[in-house]
């Protein structure tokens, strides 16, 4: 059989969405960020909202995500990303928004942004990646860093007696009247690749339908900060992460 | 129609906002300015025209509001008074370096810290000399009256869009609060979204079609050399607000051997410090920037070979009087006369500051 008699529609099973740009992440190698963003463009495409779709950018490792999706993307200050969407939700009532956030982001120096737009029930998902460190910066203690766990700021691992226990705040975004759904997802492997993308289109579903805020958290990896392989960072998440973070949905209403 | 109304400064904000087609308010409480958030929750707007209005959770949070808004090219605006407006300005120079148009309200009263709920103008180098970090100018408009805080309104969007830069309304305590008449304009509707997207499509967020590149709303550049670009932009954009937008308003110049120089409420002062002086024989004007800043420097210098003397009036320590001193290049003596604090200095108190200042000193 020639490779002419192969390369054929009805052999097509897989073509990577018009929604994901063609230039070259930035993540590290073995980052769940990239995972993410591809899911989510697939998402965007299949529900065909791409002319509808306003993204809003952290700051931390995704800030440049605007860089590899075709859609309307802002550029958030640290943590106002809840804030800036709030104003294109309530501008543009019609249209599809979201944030996509990281731990420091979202739970540290953002955390009265997200828990009042949340509060208010503003129709839009929220993309939470939660990796217990900050990325970008090189590595320091995030808000989720898990006890005893070493980082740029707390190289002895995080005494909970100094700063605290891990901050569980999709728990406390899930008791908020404005939100329809929260859940707890990962993205280490096929199935759970499966699962998030069912969340991800669930929360886009909800915010067409003006249901209030869907907000997913994604239990992530970051090899680089963590100081582990790819493989090692993922064995080491289900291993400690999930514990502590569990999966699964907490609200579906 | 246009029409005669009793108002305070403040009010005449809200009103002005829903009349000029402004689409969307952010705001969070403080005193002196809270009656412009109160009016507008009073009048609904969104029946009326459709604008949208917020009470945010922070300044912080308002301000950002704002930043969205403004990425999708709508007209959007929020006020504070001084405290709140210092939480403002990480959302304000980030708005600077996006090239986003809006519009910032500061009724200023005393400071630092807490300070005093009374008028001051203490944040001139704030508005003016870019409140946030990195190299960025506001359009600082200073209305003297209450007419002036309605009809900023509309000079600020329309400066804001025309520049891609934000405005801000600096005003104070006084202005805010006291009543006048104003005439209030003609109902504009707000831009469809059609009409938005017709105007700034080619940069707001406004869904991407398949007919243009995605838009991005950004003030990030790691690339050194592209960001000293963009900066050098900014400068060129600056040197033309500069060049183009000054505005000032001259009272008893013509025959002036003394001049006061003050802005807002402090220029109501020194209109009446001109009256008490000519009466004692002498000879004084009024030169009242409307524009903080682009200031309007070659207007001082015009008035070197005529006067003697300058007297900077203003409710602060002294700021806005660098910028006169800057103007004069030390060719006429320059003092600066102000309370702080809240307190208003009386017409009297002008006078015998230029007495003692600039005529005898």
């Amino acid at each position: 059989m020639d490779i002419k008699d192969i390369i054929k529609e009805e052999n097509l099973v897989y073509s990577k969405t018009k929604v994901l740009t063609d230039n070259i992440m930035h993540y590290c190698p073995g980052c769940t960020h990239g995972v993410v963003h591809k899911i989510l463009a697939e998402v965007i495409d299949e529900l065909n909202i791409q002319e509808k779709t306003i993204g809003v950018t952290p700051v931390g490792c995704a800030v440049l995500a605007y860089n590899y999706l075709h859609i309307d993307w802002q550029e958030a200050a640290h943590g106002r990303a809840p804030a800036v969407a709030t104003a294109i939700n309530r501008l543009y009532p019609e249209k599809y928004v979201f944030t996509y956030q990281g731990d420091g982001d979202l739970a540290s120096i953002g955390a009265a942004e997200i828990i009042h737009a949340c509060n208010r029930g503003e129709k839009m998902m929220v993309i939470f990646i939660n990796n217990g460190i900050y990325g970008m910066t090189g590595g320091q203690m995030a808000p989720t860093t898990l006890e005893g766990m070493p980082t740029a700021t707390s190289p002895y691992g995080r005494d909970v007696k100094m700063t605290g226990q891990p901050l569980k705040i999709t728990e406390l975004i899930a008791q908020l009247p404005g939100t329809c759904y929260v859940t707890r997802q990962a993205a280490h492997t096929p199935a759970a690749v499966r699962k998030l993308k069912k969340a991800i289109t669930k929360a886009l579903e909800n915010t067409g339908k003006k249901k209030g805020t869907s907000f997913i958290e994604v239990v992530s990896t970051c090899n680089s900060g963590w100081k582990l392989s790819p493989v090692k960072s993922n064995e080491w998440m289900v291993e400690h992460m999930f514990p502590y973070y569990p999966l699964g949905d907490m609200k579906d209403e | 129609m246009a029409e005669l109304k009793l108002m305070k400064g403040n009010e005449a904000i809200a009103e002005a906002a829903i009349r000029c087609g402004c689409d969307g308010y952010f705001g969070y409480p403080i005193t002196p300015q809270s009656e412009v958030m109160e009016t507008l929750m009073a009048r609904k707007p969104w029946e009326e025209t459709g604008m949208v209005v917020l009470q945010a959770e922070s300044e912080v949070a308002a301000i950002n509001m704002v930043y969205g808004g403004a990425g999708c090219g709508k007209k959007v605006m929020t006020s504070s008074s001084s405290p709140g407006v210092s939480l403002k300005q990480e959302g304000i120079t980030y708005i600077a370096g996006a090239e986003l148009p809006c519009l910032v309200v500061n009724v200023v009263r005393g400071g630092p810290g807490l300070g005093t709920i009374q008028p001051a103008q203490s944040d001139y180098f704030q508005a003016t000399k870019g409140g946030g970090h990195g190299d960025y100018r506001l359009i600082v408009l200073a209305p003297a009256s209450v007419q002036e805080m309605y009809d900023f309104v509309e000079l600020g969007f329309d400066l804001a869009f025309k520049y891609r830069n934000p405005v801000q309304i600096q005003s104070d305590g006084v202005i805010g609060q006291m009543m006048e008449k104003v005439t209030v304009g003609d109902f504009k509707p707000r831009l469809t979204n059609e009409e938005v997207i017709k105007r700034y499509g080619s940069w707001a967020t406004t869904g991407k079609p398949a007919s243009r590149e995605r838009n991005i709303i950004t003030s990030l550049d790691l690339d050194a050399y592209r960001q000293e670009q963009f900066n050098l932009k900014l400068q060129r954009k600056y040197k033309e607000i500069e060049e183009k937008e000054v505005r000032f308003e001259k009272i008893a110049c013509d025959d002036a051997d003394y001049l006061l120089v003050a802005y807002g409420s402090s220029s109501r002062i020194c209109q009446k410090a001109i009256e008490i002086a000519r009466e004692k024989g002498i000879k004084v004007g009024l030169l009242r920037p409307i524009t903080l800043f682009p200031y309007p420097t070659k207007a001082i210098q015009a008035m070197l070979g005529q006067v003697k003397g300058i007297l900077a009036v203003e409710m602060s320590a002294g700021q806005m009087v660098e910028d006169v001193r800057l103007a004069v290049e030390g060719k006429v003596k320059v003092q600066h006369y102000g309370r702080m604090g809240g307190v208003i200095p009386t017409p009297n108190e002008v006078v015998k500051a230029l007495e003692e200042q600039i005529i005898k000193g």
